[in-house]
């Protein structure tokens, strides 16, 4: 309990000489946030033109003849897997957890800076190699992004060769960049954080990278194991995932391996992989919620637990992906179970979300549109995500686009809006100016309602049963016409929404140059972050001296104090307590 | 600052909220260096990928229909034409790299003394114990080899056997191997002087890591040799 001072204070900084050791080989974590940042976000535009291939397909398939059934499994692949992994996974850990880290927990750098720079050049390789596979004889990998065996490895199944080799190359390097970094956010948390800045004064973004690096930690070995044991059999002849079968009217040369157990591997990553996305969005946007608002978070302590149960619970519901693989139907009773309790601490932070708003005084600027966009959508993505919970549910739902529009919802759509709720938030203290806030809230609005037109019509499809997957529907007694209508107005919504993303461009290279200056505290927020002496942050973040914490993040409209946020490093005893975690009745007082 | 320490001392609670309290205090959780507290980090995430091997390997040993290879046989080696003696050669292996695991500890000792010199070799004397370990295993894969077991296949049954064998004990071999690359880089550190004024944590963090080599290989000595 007591306060000990440590002797890494005076900890050296690796300093930048010339320009390639300070935007290129760059030990900063600023520099290297933007590098993962700006890749992740190039191999996303890659996958969200994938996307657009595929919907023109869908939408219009007499009309369209860009793809033929191998390349639309092909974008399939690798339109799920880049927006899951490369995007999604390295934007919110490899950019926001390092651009935020240091300077939420008031430090110089990362623990280990030179380990953080390679752990983005590494990314990049696993970026480079994943890229390379669309210029191999038969392209990319065509098994959808879950991969599963024998399809995987069967003739027939584009990239059935080198495309999902080095598909799994790509995904163990990124393993390998993950670790390095996620290593070093976990012990910056852990270890480095300034004086006064208890764990329970963190601001829940903290707490969500936190905990989505240490999900991502414990759960990315099982990929890796998975990957390793799909190299073999592919590779060597093993039979670790491929049975008996017969393939293009030949007998394979594999025999006893088990499918099933690929796919329990690859969930025991994938789930948990869920909630590395999530995590980090539900701590950015409580931060985001909270600071336009003008309001403390509601219920901060209730709100890292949830995080950390959410984090624990997210490690025993993997099977409720395999209602339909041939499981024990037993297992299927305890992951919808385990399902349905995991459902209760998000409920409980979405509560706390609309509570905080609740009589707030709330700026609608664009962060704050895409905050509560977020709301929105992550309650329609989670309350679909109770019906496929429910094995009775699931049976005839599963493959069809009800939980293509799921999981979209829920995971694709609410961290998006998520991200660039962040990016408009944190981009004045990146950069120095403003984004256009017109620019931004047509962005929003277009961004927010075209989601809308794309996945809400996407139920229907999957009540009806249509299934995902197909690349045309061809003729069949129970989709009615009107199905093919329905396809049609959603591909003119994804294209819509595909090509208003350009907007958000536009504002960031035209902010860039001519974005009013921002100072170092536009919204007037408390978290140490924007409490730096330079804006943007200069190398070493902090100027002579660290800051010193004296409160949580969340004093924001406290009675009798001249203005309405109170910063972390701000000393004295007014607003709420310095137990303010222990003592809800102060915490209640000071929100009325 | 000292406002801010009294404030926290001033909080002590005692049971799970205490426990909740100490966890999160101030600037650190855990009073240890970084490099120590990100090598426990990294070891837990290491013990959930042989986690995972070892998981997936006692499914496909359940789920194959062929006959496992009885290992007692099979990792059976006769001595001078006598009579096979079952598991010998990975007795004489498991009983190395547990000794290794005793100088590392002498090691670590001696570093905190800042007994360099003794530190160094003791740490040298642990890197030629995890050498001799690869080299038996080069052997008694070369053994295996000769026998027929591939990969792919085996004389004896589940052709899951070798491919068990050689992903399992290859990835463990690779964990010594670098291991002993890691030690002996430590132990030429140590002995030049590098860690006088640093202090002598990063013995112990080799340390840490070489013990959990050796621990997971009591793991699948016992999962895969014993059973």
């Amino acid at each position: 309990m007591a306060y000990v001072p440590i002797a890494d204070q005076d900890h050296e900084l690796h300093d930048p000489h010339s320009f390639v050791t300070k935007y290129i080989w760059s030990q900063d974590h600023k520099v290297i946030a933007i590098q993962y940042g700006g890749t992740a976000i190039l191999v996303g535009l890659v996958a969200l033109v994938l996307s657009a291939l595929m919907r023109l397909q869908l939408g219009f398939p007499d009309t369209f003849s860009l793809i033929d059934p191998s390349a639309y499994y092909q974008a399939v692949t690798m339109h799920g897997m880049i927006m899951v992994v490369y995007l999604l996974t390295a934007l919110f850990l490899g950019g926001f957890g390092n651009y935020l880290i240091p300077l939420m927990c008031g430090t110089r750098d990362m623990v280990f800076p030179f380990l953080n720079m390679l752990s983005f050049w590494v990314y990049l390789l696993s970026v480079l190699i994943l890229m390379s596979s669309f210029f191999v004889t038969g392209g990319p990998t065509g098994a959808g992004w879950t991969l599963y065996p024998p399809q995987t490895i069967t003739p027939g199944t584009p990239g059935h060769d080198t495309g999902i080799l080095l598909m799994l190359i790509s995904l163990g390097v990124f393993i390998i960049a993950f670790t390095m970094g996620g290593l070093n956010y976990v012990t910056t948390i852990l270890q480095a954080r300034a004086r006064g800045l208890t764990m329970m004064r963190l601001p829940l973004s903290v707490w969500g990278i936190l905990v989505a690096t240490v999900l991502g930690l414990f759960a990315f070995p099982a990929l890796l194991v998975s990957a390793i044991m799909m190299t073999f059999d592919l590779t060597l002849g093993t039979s670790f995932f491929m049975p008996a079968i017969m393939a293009a009217g030949e007998q394979m040369d594999y025999n006893g391996g088990s499918p099933i157990l690929f796919q329990h591997l690859f969930w025991f990553f994938g789930h948990p992989e869920v909630y590395i996305v999530a995590l980090p969005a539900f701590g950015l946007v409580s931060d985001v919620l909270s600071t336009h608002a003008r309001k403390n978070i509601f219920g901060y302590r209730m709100m890292v637990w949830a995080i950390i149960s959410i984090g624990g619970l997210s490690f025993i519901v993997w099977a409720h992906h395999m209602y339909v693989s041939g499981m024990n139907p037993y297992f299927g009773f305890f992951f919808a179970t385990t399902t349905l309790i995991i459902a209760v601490p998000t409920a409980m932070k979405v509560y706390n979300w609309v509570l905080t708003l609740w009589e707030g005084d709330i700026r609608l600027n664009t962060p704050m549109l895409f905050a509560i966009g977020f709301v929105f959508t992550f309650v329609h993505g989670g309350l679909t995500g109770l019906f496929l919970g429910n094995v009775v549910i699931d049976l005839p739902l599963s493959d069809t686009y009800f939980v293509v529009a799921h999981f979209h919802m829920v995971m694709g759509v609410s961290p998006v809006l998520v991200l660039f709720a962040s990016l408009y938030h944190w981009f004045p203290k990146v950069t120095g100016r403003m984004m256009n806030e017109t620019l931004g809230k047509l962005h929003f609005w277009c961004t927010f309602l075209g989601t809308y037109a794309i996945y809400l019509p996407m139920h229907y499809l999957g009540f009806l049963g249509v299934p995902r997957r197909y690349y045309a529907m061809g003729s069949t007694d129970f989709i009615p016409e009107s199905a093919q209508a329905l396809n049609a107005n959603i591909t003119i919504a994804a294209i819509f929404v595909g090509v208003v993303q350009i907007l958000f461009f536009i504002n960031v290279f035209w902010s860039l140059r001519n974005g009013k200056p921002a100072g170092n505290n536009p919204w007037g927020a408390n978290s140490l972050e924007w409490q730096t002496p330079d804006t943007p942050p200069k190398h070493g973040n902090w100027g002579p001296e660290l800051p010193v914490v004296h409160r949580w993040a969340y004093d924001y409209s406290v009675p009798g104090y001249p203005q309405d946020f109170i910063p972390q490093n701000v000393a004295g005893d007014f607003g709420v307590s310095e137990d303010h975690d222990h003592d809800v009745a102060k915490e209640e007082q000071s929100g009325a | 600052m000292s406002d801010i320490a009294a404030s926290n001392l001033a909080e002590t609670k005692s049971g799970l909220a205490g426990l909740v309290d100490d966890w999160s205090t101030d600037k650190q959780t855990y009073h240890v260096p970084w490099g120590k507290a990100m090598m426990w980090v990294f070891l837990v995430s290491d013990t959930f990928i042989f986690t995972c091997f070892l998981v997936g390997y006692m499914t496909v040993r359940m789920s194959t229909a062929e006959p496992w290879p009885v290992p007692a046989e099979v990792f059976a080696l006769s001595f001078f034409g006598g009579d096979p003696i079952p598991l010998i050669l990975i007795a004489i292996m498991t009983f190395i790299l547990i000794t290794s695991s005793g100088t590392m500890a002498l090691a670590v000792n001696y570093g905190y003394r800042k007994d360099k010199r003794m530190a160094a070799i003791l740490m040298m004397v642990t890197a030629a114990f995890g050498a001799s370990f690869v080299g038996m295993q080069a052997f008694e894969w070369t053994k295996l080899i000769t026998e027929g077991v591939r990969p792919w296949g085996n004389p004896w049954g589940a052709p899951q056997f070798g491919s068990v064998f050689f992903m399992v004990t290859g990835f463990h071999g690779l964990h010594v191997t670098a291991g002993v690359i890691y030690l002996s880089i430590v132990a030429r550190k140590v002995a030049k002087g590098h860690y006088d004024k640093k202090g002598f944590e990063i013995v112990e963090i080799t340390g840490l890591y070489w013990h959990f080599v050796d621990l997971v290989w009591v793991f699948i000595f016992a999962f895969f040799y014993l059973w």
